[in-house]
């Protein structure tokens, strides 16, 4: 019989106490695997846009307006080198459901973000069409909304200008993101901002936050003091930041979403510690004549102590990853079922996690038994005493 | 049958001290179920309470058709002196009636600990005149109310305590142009997260005409909502909601609230099944270790019945337990522990975790159904346990 071989025998020699120990350990791994993906959901806007952006907001908070002047001026600051500018649309889908969508020029939108990827057709449509709109791929599939469809929307903050409600636009675009990251994000709406500030019923003029691309040299930190100082003391105070910054800011402002996620973990995990532990604790105090013999034959008692904790290891590794398998395929599922809004994935990194965790964790419920069962005095033990 | 279980059950009960290590893996598991569950449903009884608690039972707020939440209403001075004509309305002694028309401005503010970023939170511009009496619960804890026609502001006491800046003396800077913090007022709602400033100040500063909202009081007379209302959605020059306060502010965090039920649902499922495993294991043990002097009792005369209650029962003590140390374990670390989210206005809400009686008694049920099933199985199993076989276990 092969080491390998008989430490798998001694999982299973209790049948119901190795496949009820596994199973705590599978549900451990699957609420890890899905929770992990949440939290990186939430910081996805975050890590990837790698790309030297800044985002330009007014100073009071981004839901006040910025008027449309300012571009050419933030446009000939030193650094800056593609503007675009965007509005929240408040977009409702049917009765309620809400869109991300923004009012934006489409060849500003082009040029400061070649993330989207998008047949240069349906850009000049999207440029030549008042109307037209332009939707996500994880959008276009959630409702199966098809190039040259008319897609009635209502805005729950900007009625038009005969007071209604009811917005309708043309579909003449559907775009992918460059990678897994930015697909992820495929879950917004461009309007065309032209039509949007004639038709709508207030301000005009009006826009929420600038988007500035940057030249490759430039100090994103030096040009974002810059826009600043520019309109200082004016009564269009700015306050601009990396986009980065700017998702994490989002994000955070919903709450701290890590912090929950850490302390749910944390429960989880302690709770697993003591119920593997507690198993691998009672089957060496059973054993404790085998490993005897095992010792008699030869075994040195460094190997005793590699079996325990190979025993410790197989229980958290083969529990750890039927839990994360488990959960890739929920999340897979909730992603199917809920597209865009839920896109949850229990990806490369939430398996590296997942894989430290079980390592760890194996060592800290096999490493007390594994001792015991290394100190173990042959002749005590033969003896039962 | 009963004495029968009775007697068992007591040994069972007295015998699990000797066997600590086993036992408390089920009270650990499901401390944790039941400390994460009331955790993470605290937090919405908190909102709940927040919010249920904004709004007098005859105010009225009137908001234009369509908008879900202030920051996206807008209504002309036109509409406010409509809306102010209405009957159905309460009057003070000189006849007006009361109704504040309101805007809400969104600001940012630095979180406590941090030194960049901030977070948004509400800028309530108020009629001086009205807002006070709509609102008689609202006391001022720390200095004085803002002077009409003045740059000062009054913050909410959570709003003080939670972010940099809003302390009576210091001032903050929007648009160009300084506020100074005169005072601090305690609502015990969601106002207790706003900024308050007078509407006339408020509409200059920040370049604005209109308003967001009216709130209002009706006269309490039956049927005066309702006459109220019809005057309002018949006038053409109109166009606009009328909710009651209350429901106006339970709407604001629906989404939040939902989202953290469905959290809560999945991570206590899963964690329960982990927990009845767990329990599953420990009881099997239990029976196992006890298999020669179950077959004692039954060889005896004891039947199998009172045998598999008393398994039971361990399991639900157990569990029970566990649960109420998990509820234990989530008051004392959480109940109070105070927080802000997201709420529809985009705005900061700033709560505290709440434990209250239902969700205790929640916690606790979740761990009796844990206990049962994890003990029913191992109970079976003892109570069909070969005598013969089992006598001679060692």
């Amino acid at each position: 019989m092969t080491r390998v071989g008989f430490v798998l025998a001694n999982l299973f020699r209790r049948k119901t106490r190795g496949t009820l120990t596994l199973l705590s350990v599978v549900s451990a791994f699957l609420l890890f695997g899905l929770l992990q993906a949440v939290h990186v959901l939430f910081n996805a806007g975050v890590d990837f846009v790698g790309a030297a952006r800044i985002v330009t907001q007014a100073r009071v908070s981004f839901t006040s307006s910025l008027p449309l002047r300012l571009l050419p001026e933030i446009a000939a600051i030193p650094g800056v080198s593609q503007v675009m500018h965007e509005t929240w649309f408040g977009g409702v889908w049917q009765t309620n459901t809400p869109l991300t969508t923004f009012a934006t020029v489409p060849e500003q939108l082009h040029a400061v973000y070649p993330e989207w990827v998008m047949p240069e057709a349906q850009w000049r449509a999207f440029a030549a069409t008042r109307t037209g709109i332009i939707v996500g791929r994880q959008v276009a599939a959630q409702f199966g909304w098809k190039v040259g469809q008319k897609i009635p929307l209502a805005s729950n903050i900007y009625p038009r200008r005969d007071g209604s409600k009811a917005w309708a636009f043309d579909l003449v675009g559907i775009f992918d993101g460059k990678d897994d990251n930015w697909q992820r994000q495929t879950t917004q709406e461009f309007i065309n901002y032209g039509y949007f500030d004639e038709e709508n019923q207030f301000g005009r003029g009006n826009v929420n936050i600038y988007v500035e691309k940057l030249s490759p040299s430039a100090d994103p930190a030096a040009v974002a003091r810059t826009i600043d100082a520019r309109f200082e003391n004016s009564a269009d105070e700015t306050k601009t930041q990396t986009e980065r910054a700017f998702n994490v800011g989002f994000v955070k402002q919903i709450g701290d979403i890590g912090l929950i996620v850490r302390w749910i973990l944390s429960a989880v995990f302690f709770t697993l510690l003591l119920v593997v532990g507690n198993t691998m604790a009672q089957s060496v105090r059973e054993r404790i004549p085998e490993l005897a013999v095992l010792k008699t034959l030869g075994f040195t008692d460094a190997s005793v102590l590699g079996f325990v904790i190979a025993e410790a290891a197989a229980f958290c590794l083969i529990g750890g990853l039927i839990g994360l398998g488990l959960a890739t395929g929920v999340g897979a599922l909730v992603e199917r079922k809920l597209g865009g809004f839920l896109p949850i994935q229990v990806d490369v990194g939430v398996w590296a996690t997942g894989i430290a965790a079980m390592l760890a964790m194996s060592l800290a419920v096999g490493i007390l038994p594994a001792l015991r069962a290394k100190r173990l005095n042959i002749v005590d033990a033969l003896a039962g005493r | 049958m009963w004495n029968q279980a009775l007697a068992i059950t007591r040994i069972n009960l007295r015998s699990i001290p000797q066997r600590w290590g086993s036992a408390i893996v089920i009270v650990v598991g499901l401390a944790g179920v039941v400390a994460v569950f009331c955790a993470l449903l605290a937090m919405t009884e908190g909102v709940r309470a927040t919010l249920r608690a904004t709004g007098q039972p005859d105010n009225v707020i009137v908001l234009r058709a369509g908008s879900s939440a202030e920051l996206n209403s807008g209504l002309s001075r036109e509409d406010v002196t409509l809306i102010r004509g209405a009957p159905g309305l309460k009057r003070d002694a000189a006849g007006r009636p009361l109704a504040s028309g309101e805007i809400i401005v969104v600001t940012e503010l630095l979180k406590r600990g941090e030194t960049s970023g901030g977070a948004n939170v509400s800028l309530r511009g108020v009629d001086p005149q009205t807002a006070f009496a709509l609102r008689p619960h609202l006391k001022m804890v720390a200095g004085r109310r803002f002077t009409p026609g003045l740059r000062e502001l009054i913050v909410g006491r959570a709003l003080s305590r939670q972010f940099q800046g809003a302390t009576p003396g210091e001032t903050l800077r929007t648009r160009g142009s300084v506020w100074t913090i005169v005072g601090v007022f305690e609502s015990g709602d969601a106002h207790d997260s706003e900024l308050w400033a007078d509407i006339d100040v408020a509409q200059s500063t920040f370049g604005r005409t209109g308003f967001s909202s009216v709130l209002t009081e009706l006269d309490g007379t039956r049927g005066a909502r309702h006459e109220f209302e019809d005057h309002l959605t018949s006038d053409p020059r109109l166009n606009v909601d009328v909710q009651s306060e209350s429901d106006y502010f339970d709407s604001q965090t629906r989404t939040f609230r939902a989202t953290i039920g469905v959290v809560a649902g999945v991570v206590t499922f899963i964690m329960g099944l982990g927990a009845i495993f767990a329990a599953l294991n420990t009881m099997y043990a239990a029976v196992a270790s006890r298999a020669r002097e179950i077959a004692t009792l039954r060889a005896i005369g004891f039947a199998g019945g009172p045998v598999l209650i008393s398994v039971m029962v361990e399991s639900l003590v157990l569990a029970f337990a566990g649960g109420a140390i998990g509820v234990l374990i989530a008051y004392l670390l959480f109940n109070g522990l105070t927080i802000s989210t997201l709420s529809d206005n985009f705005t900061q809400l700033v709560f505290s975790f709440r434990m209250t009686p239902r969700l205790v008694a929640r916690g606790l049920l979740i761990a009796i159904v844990v206990g049962m099933i994890g003990g029913f199985l191992p109970a079976l199993r003892a109570a069909r346990l070969p005598i013969t076989t089992a006598l001679r276990a060692t």
